[in-house]
């Protein structure tokens, strides 16, 4: 970036007044922002609790215990310390359940944002490249997705293929895909006109590295910010769908699924309808948090 | 203006044919055939069958097949549900006043709450105020609802007594419907015991329904009145001595209403997902639930059926939408 024309002591000069490097400029951005770090932290949190799930958990997440159904939490009365957060209808420990659930839910983020975000970037690279009827197509189609509601989507192509973790995590995945699309064709627009691309292209380079090696790392600020906020569209409506009996199906220890089961209790325990919905909000929201931490860090354009 | 009209409008069809496409083939993913699925557990034998399959015209080639499925879709024939053996598009229109009645007394609570706190927050920038609106907007818009709406459940329900638990109105009374919404019916037979029940079993579920959208309005009315009380326009009606209620009452309200507007109706996509959760939870008898059921009972021309008018209404919405932003604002309509 800096100029080194001139003598020796200049060029240090320069390097000393040099601008932070992208990474202490983004830190330095990030870490100002104090909801984007409570994000962070929280996040942090969930992961730990999801690795270390097996050896903190104080019971295993399927372990019944018949003398004690639906206690209630350890604070109020007649529950016991055993089961901090009390249990469920055939006795199972909440808390444990929750932790094991982290695992489900956190890897159920991340793996729809993983196949959404691939095959995203992947159509909308070629929707920019190769405009025409290719381009038409493609983006029609992510049209119709956009348009229909996306849990109603979601919950059809469920109904079609059967319920079950996998099948609503690629469900989720085909309903947000459009974004990733989006993003990468109007990123690769833009950038393909610039001279660096016509000088990449002029010295021989291929159009695969042309996409991968000179165009996506320039597009990669919108396509972390989408990333970031998907992991919590996918964590949510994941859970909605094993709300709704689609998704996870029981025991599994799945947030959403857990409600699901929790539903007809919700007049006489209290504890089993909170608490996994209090860990699906605290999720979403630090993702969201984090989100948008990165996209004020990244893009000061978008910030607002 | 007549150009900008049909630019828009000639994108519909597009996306409608788009979706008929994604509708057809996504029921051909069921396992089996759909005479197998007619069938269901009992079997059918393979003679009759055969004759079956081409009495359907499910023998015929699959382009046919689309065709046949085409016209009947713009003929208004969505098929008919399994169970009930009624025509779908039937089935829907009788159902879809309540869904429309929840999602619009939704959006006005989102209304009613939303825009003032984000016109407070944005006068009182960087306040307390201000972050309070953020943070709980930001909770709003991250939260489950399905949860939420448990959680009212068991405060409002459970603990107070304040609300019922379920369904759209007490079972004593019956209205005739004029509207198909039940609080103007209610109102139009003079039954006021009626209105007050309907209302009473509206609250909750409105507010459930509408938490995800009062977020977005409140943070939307928020950066729109930031950008607009930093104008020009606005510091010479302050200079001119205006009072400070009306210069941001009316002078800035005015131009930051604008994106205000296309938010809400982008959100009618969010509402109807919101619908299904919360009329699932409610038991409220709108399409949503109507849809879960159908799964249940696999009855797929329901879904089918339901999941492309769903669609194609939000479909003409959003082209609504554009257009009422172009007619608002002009410089919209002359950019392309």
């Amino acid at each position: 970036m800096s100029s080194s024309i001139g003598t020796a002591p200049v060029v240090q000069e320069g390097v000393a007044a040099a601008p932070p490097g992208p990474w202490r400029e983004f830190w330095g951005a990030f870490s100002a922002n104090k909801g984007a770090m409570l994000g962070l932290a929280v996040i942090v949190l969930l992961l730990l609790v999801a690795l270390l799930a097996p050896w903190i958990a104080p019971h295993a997440p399927d372990l019944t215990d018949s003398k004690a159904f639906l206690l209630p939490p350890a604070w109020q009365q007649g529950g016991s310390s055993t089961h901090l957060l009390g249990t469920d209808a055939i006795g199972r420990d909440i808390l444990s359940r929750l932790m094991f659930g982290a695992r489900l839910s956190l890897s159920i983020g991340i793996a729809v944002v993983a196949i959404s975000a691939a095959a995203g970037i992947a159509l909308g690279l070629v929707a920019g490249f190769f405009r025409g009827v290719l381009e038409i197509a493609i983006m029609r189609a992510m049209d119709v997705i956009l348009t229909l509601p996306s849990l109603l989507l979601a919950i059809v192509i469920v109904a079609i293929l059967g319920p079950g973790l996998l099948n609503a995590m690629l469900a989720v995945a085909v309903v947000v895909l459009p974004h990733y699309v989006r993003i990468t064709r109007a990123a690769v627009i833009s950038e393909i006109s610039r001279d660096y691309v016509t000088a990449a292209r002029l010295s021989g380079a291929g159009t695969l590295r042309l996409m991968f090696h000179e165009v996506l790392p320039n597009c990669a600020a919108p396509l972390i910010v989408q990333a970031s906020l998907g992991v919590s569209t996918a964590i949510l409506d994941a859970a909605a769908l094993g709300f709704l009996g689609l998704g996870a199906q029981p025991p599994s220890p799945e947030w959403g699924t857990m409600l699901a089961d929790a539903r007809e209790f919700v007049l006489r325990a209290w504890w089993v309808v909170t608490f996994p919905g209090l860990a699906i909000l605290a999720a979403v929201l630090a993702f969201n948090l984090l989100g948008d931490g990165l996209r004020d860090a990244l893009d000061p354009k978008l910030k607002r | 203006m007549f150009r900008f009209i049909l630019t828009r409008a000639s994108l519909l069809v597009p996306t409608f044919f788009g979706m008929t496409l994604l509708a057809f083939f996504l029921i051909r993913l069921v396992p089996g055939d759909p005479i197998e699925t007619l069938a269901g557990e009992r079997g059918i034998d393979p003679v009759r069958h055969a004759v079956l399959l081409h009495e359907y015209g499910l023998d015929r080639p699959i382009l046919t097949q689309y065709g046949i499925y085409i016209e009947r879709v713009l003929h208004g024939d969505l098929g008919k549900s399994l169970i009930t053996q009624a025509p779908v598009l039937d089935e829907f229109l009788s159902l879809f006043p309540a869904t429309v009645e929840l999602a619009l007394c939704a959006v006005l609570f989102a209304l009613l709450l939303g825009i003032p706190a984000g016109i407070l927050a944005a006068v009182k920038r960087n306040s307390v105020f201000d972050h309070g609106v953020m943070a709980v907007s930001l909770t709003g818009y991250s939260m489950p609802i399905f949860w939420w709406g448990l959680l009212l459940i068991l405060l409002f329900s459970v603990q107070l007594g304040w609300t019922p638990v379920s369904g759209r109105i007490a079972v004593e009374y019956y209205i005739e419907p004029v509207t198909g919404f039940l609080l103007i019916d209610s109102l139009l037979a003079g039954d006021y015991g009626a209105f007050w029940s309907a209302l009473g079993h509206l609250v909750l579920p409105a507010i459930v329904l509408g938490t995800n959208t009062l977020a977005v309005i409140a943070r939307m009315t928020r950066s729109a009145m930031l950008e607009v009380l930093g104008e020009d326009y606005i510091r010479t009606a302050r200079a001119k001595g205006l009072a400070p209620l009306r210069v941001v009452g009316v002078h800035a309200l005015r131009n930051a209403l604008i994106p205000v507007v296309t938010v809400i109706g982008l959100q009618v996509g969010v509402l109807f997902t919101g619908a299904i959760l919360t009329e699932t939870i409610f038991s409220w008898p709108g399409v949503g639930k109507w849809m879960i059921e159908a799964i249940g009972r696999r009855d797929y021309p329901v879904l089918q059926g339901g999941m492309l008018l769903l669609g194609a209404i939000v479909m003409v919405v959003n082209v609504g939408v554009d257009l009422a932003y172009g007619f608002i604002n002009p410089r919209i309509r002359l950019a392309r």
